[in-house]
């Protein structure tokens, strides 16, 4: 396997080059810049974080999503002095260049609605693909790996997928948002996917598709969320010869163990090693500490990345049962559905909004088609039965994008308060 | 009402609420296709759940994952009796 040390990322790629590819003249422009790579399509990206890694001094990988309200706010605390959009991108072409080590800034959604810029390098991103994972693709294996995965490779899954590919010499075959589950998974078959990653949310929609059929992996990768034992039974029925393999990554704390016996929850002898990734549970969360990590956010945030000890606190609780950890929510109560993260506070706010309603909780419920849904525990401020669930659904709908809006509203007489005053939450 | 009907009625329900249209409903229109989203179909199986008391897409049942609006009624009719 490659060593990462002193190499660029374009040192490793064998593709080959496109017929728009620009001069070298232009990745110099980008010397020791901070770029802010914003495409619309993955291809441009990548070819971007090819030819710059190892020339710019930071990149700013946008999501498709990323909100353009903060889009100023980004470029400021990243001190961006560069942009690569669709409109010129840059295409392959491969001259020696002297290498720096540049900075990989990624977007993770905060809890105020400004993204948190997340500085990485390409040895903590590429520290899990070189480094004892259970499956090294590459050019001796009998059959050629041909990569695949429903990320967009601008967020963390979808990198160490993009990663492999380049740093193995493997092909990928990217996702694009305009197309349909179905046309995806027809497409990764018709090239023939040996290897494919996702979300379990991912999984469960592509499951749903009459294409699941289209594709025959020798190996599935789940990241992102939670894998519960329900999604791992269903691909291990659908997609019996292949190998399952979980892995717990956040863009934080990076790539920190993968689970390959087809059981939900970690074993708990990964936790209080003391080499490689370290892993701690304290006051109920999980904790990690390894090359892997991130560096540090950039700009204006107030909380460090690490504890005092170097650790990152994932936030996700965990519990064991018997010789094993599951996961049980997250200690924040950030509830999330189907990938996309949902903060309890900004549902209660909208639904106490409602003229008849006194007070609200709003809680997660297991559902087995995206993970989680938001349910709302509602007191109303008199016995008003006219107000029906609609009646605040219809409200919070006003407001709230759909993933947002509880599924169910309980009416209940009381809530539990702590203490401290505050509501009872139960993770 | 009949496990069909209470089906039919959430798949018409949810579909309102989220200002969908939906396709006409048969048992051999694929789901992905029924123009609902897997949002949609979550809130479908947990308001399911509470008025039949089943889940049979859970981890503790071995139904498989339903593709046509066939397969998923066939699912709760299954778990139901």
């Amino acid at each position: 396997m490659p060593c990462i040390n002193g190499m660029a990322l374009r040192d490793y790629f064998s593709g080959e080059a496109s017929a728009a590819s620009p001069t070298v003249a232009r990745v110099e422009e980008f010397r020791g810049k901070s770029v802010l790579i914003s495409t619309s399509d993955q291809l441009s990206a990548a070819r971007a974080l090819i030819q710059l890694d190892g020339v710019a001094r930071r990149m700013v990988l946008c999501t498709p999503d990323a909100p353009l309200e903060h889009l100023a706010a980004i470029t400021e605390s990243a001190e961006v002095d560069a942009i690569v959009s669709d409109q010129g991108a840059l295409g392959p072409n491969y001259p020696a260049i002297a290498s720096c080590e540049t900075e990989w800034i990624l977007l993770t959604s905060g809890t105020t609605g400004v993204p948190k810029l997340v500085v990485h390098t390409l040895q903590s991103l590429a520290h899990a693909i070189s480094q004892g994972a259970p499956i090294n693709p590459g050019a001796t294996q009998a059959s050629p790996v041909v990569w695949s995965t429903f990320y967009d490779i601008r967020r963390y899954g979808g990198l160490q997928i993009f990663l492999r590919a380049v740093l193995t010499g493997a092909s990928l075959v990217l996702s694009d948002s305009h197309e349909s589950p179905a046309e995806f998974l027809e497409r990764a078959g018709a090239r023939g996917v040996t290897h494919i990653s996702g979300t379990p949310s991912h999984w469960r929609r592509a499951l749903m598709s009459p294409a699941a059929k289209q594709i025959d992996p020798e190996y599935i990768r789940l990241s992102g969320e939670i894998a519960d034992q329900t999604i791992l039974n269903h691909l291990k029925s659908f997609y019996p010869k292949t190998k399952l393999s979980h892995a717990f990554a956040s863009t934080e704390a990076g790539v920190a163990f993968e689970v390959n016996d087809g059981l939900a929850g970690f074993p708990a002898g990964l936790v209080g090693q003391k080499s490689g990734v370290e892993m701690q549970v304290r006051d109920g969360s999980l904790r990690i500490r390894s090359p892997r990590i991130a560096r540090r956010y950039l700009g204006h945030m107030t909380k460090p990345l690490v504890d005092a000890d170097g650790f990152v606190d994932t936030g996700d609780v965990v519990k064991l049962h018997g010789d094993r950890y599951h996961f049980a929510g997250r200690r924040d109560g950030v509830i999330n559905v189907g990938g996309q993260k949902v903060h309890p506070e900004e549902v209660e706010a909208v639904i106490n909004g409602h003229p008849d309603v006194r007070m609200s909780v709003v809680r997660t419920r297991r559902n087995p088609i995206t993970g989680a849904l938001v349910v709302a525990d509602v007191v109303l401020k008199a016995a008003t039965e006219r107000t029906h669930q609609n009646d605040i659904l219809a409200h919070c709908r006003k407001t709230l994008p759909a993933h947002k809006v509880p599924a169910i509203i309980n009416f209940v007489p009381a809530l539990a308060i702590a203490e401290t005053g505050k509501l009872l939450r139960h993770a | 009402m009949s496990v069909r009907t209470e089906v039919i009625a959430q798949f018409t329900q949810v579909a309102e609420e989220q200002n969908k249209e939906m396709a006409t409903l048969a048992d051999d229109l694929p789901l992905l296709n029924s123009g609902l989203d897997s949002l949609c179909f979550a809130v479908i199986v947990a308001r399911l759940e509470d008025a039949l008391g089943v889940d049979p897409f859970s981890a503790d049942s071995d139904s498989p994952f339903p593709v046509t609006l066939g397969d998923f009624i066939r699912s709760y009719e299954n778990a139901v009796h």
